[in-house]
């Protein structure tokens, strides 16, 4: 199925999505979690940091929607596209598994998002800056906690390290995409309102490091990275999230409560 | 509306009565959320302006928050309302008022304490334990007062 051309700007409908897509894919992995958290506390801050990401979606869809300018909803974008038409990195779809997996996938995006949203900030368009200023605080907080986590986890018992460990050898695959760009990225860096995704690398490696060397956990090798996400080539557990993140909306469309 | 207008003065004096719904105790100006406030347009278009900032970007207390507002206005006799939503600078901490530290030591939340020790709203005591990094609502953490036991909020600064 072909999607008629954007009547509005294209590169930046496209690149605005991208970030809409990855909070609100991670916020619905998160809020998984929900009433099912390993102690209460855990099941708070999983349930707060999914609400902060999801209103970070918001922000991020509204503009997208504005940008096509073709009459389209935050809500339209996020309940009636299928999931080829979804931009979100293969990270934050990534199943939540143990603990340890779900703390891991979160410290390795947090990182990034955190380096992303400070480089957005500079972005020459003023809705990009004011929505990364707005959420790099936020992010902030959410980074503390993982990082935390990541080192209870990997400097804890010999079963929480091994998990954990486990965990970090299994998502590295999905962290080659989050430093990759395409014609979208360079068309927008150099209107001056993106930013230059291979220079997110080295805070991002370097902060990884030292929080995993805290933790006692090796940094696994680059070998094999996936990728495709931010081209619509989700994996095979996506289009379930979707179905349960969608299927109410499109039950009864147009419903109003 | 007929007559003369309200000041915009006045107009802040009903606003400091509009309670955030989720910590009644601080009004929507304690907490730093209304930016601004400007009478716009000319003879019937005339219509006040407003500058609101959320929280939190997920903060499910803003829709209520606005509506809040619109109907305080309505009260007062002010119908011809816009509400505008500035996202920078970001909201922080800050921007609440001494008046709103004050009101929530009262209330038995911990004020937000940027640079300087958590005190028990409770005892003063700064000798006190995170329990939850998050608590009732996005803003706020769980702590513990090792010296009076008792637990309590803290605003976390944002």
């Amino acid at each position: 199925m072909n999607e008629p051309a954007p009547a509005g700007d294209g590169a930046l409908f496209e690149f605005v999505v991208r970030l809409g897509d990855n909070a609100l894919v991670l916020g619905q992995r998160l809020s998984e979690w929900t009433g099912h958290g390993p102690v209460l506390e855990e099941d708070l801050a999983l349930t707060n940091v999914a609400l902060d990401l999801i209103g970070q979606a918001r922000l991020w869809l509204q503009y997208a929607a504005e940008a096509e300018g073709r009459g389209r909803s935050e809500d339209d974008l996020a309940y009636f596209r299928d999931a080829h038409q979804f931009r979100n990195v293969l990270l934050v779809e990534q199943l939540n598994g143990d603990y340890a997996r779900t703390t891991v996938r979160q410290f390795l995006f947090d990182v990034w998002h955190r380096e992303l949203l400070k480089a957005l900030a500079a972005s020459r368009d003023s809705r990009i800056s004011a929505i990364a200023q707005k959420a790099a605080r936020e992010v902030e907080y959410h980074l503390q906690r993982s990082a935390d986590w990541v080192i209870r986890l990997g400097d804890g018992t010999e079963e929480s390290h091994a998990r954990t460990q486990r965990a970090l050898d299994e998502l590295w695959p999905f962290t080659g995409e989050l430093f990759r760009s395409d014609a979208v990225d360079a068309e927008m860096l150099q209107r001056g309102a993106g930013c230059e995704f291979e220079a997110l690398r080295a805070p991002w490696h370097h902060r990884v490091l030292a929080v995993c060397t805290e933790a006692t956990l090796v940094v696994p090798s680059d070998g094999w990275m996936q990728s495709g996400g931010k081209a619509g080539r989700h994996g095979e557990h996506f289009s379930y999230l979707l179905a349960e993140m969608q299927s109410v909306r499109r039950s009864i469309p147009g419903e109003r409560w | 509306m007929n007559g003369t207008l309200p000041q915009v003065a006045t107009v802040w004096e009903w606003l400091a009565d509009v309670p955030d719904p989720e910590i009644p105790v601080l009004s929507v100006v304690d907490l730093g959320i209304v930016r601004d406030v400007a009478w716009c347009g000319d003879g019937a278009e005339r219509e006040l302006r407003l500058t609101i900032t959320p929280t939190y970007s997920g903060c499910p207390a803003t829709a209520v928050i606005e509506h809040d507002i619109r109907a305080a206005l309505r009260a007062h006799g002010v119908e011809r309302v816009t509400l505008a939503v500035a996202l920078a600078p970001p909201w922080t901490t800050d921007w609440i008022s001494a008046a709103g530290h004050a009101k929530l030591r009262e209330y038995g939340i911990a004020p937000p304490a940027r640079g300087r020790p958590v005190l028990c709203p409770r005892c003063t005591s700064a000798d006190v334990g995170e329990i939850s990094r998050f608590g009732s609502t996005p803003c706020k953490a769980l702590y513990r007062c090792n010296s009076c036991l008792e637990p309590f909020d803290y605003f976390k600064c944002h």
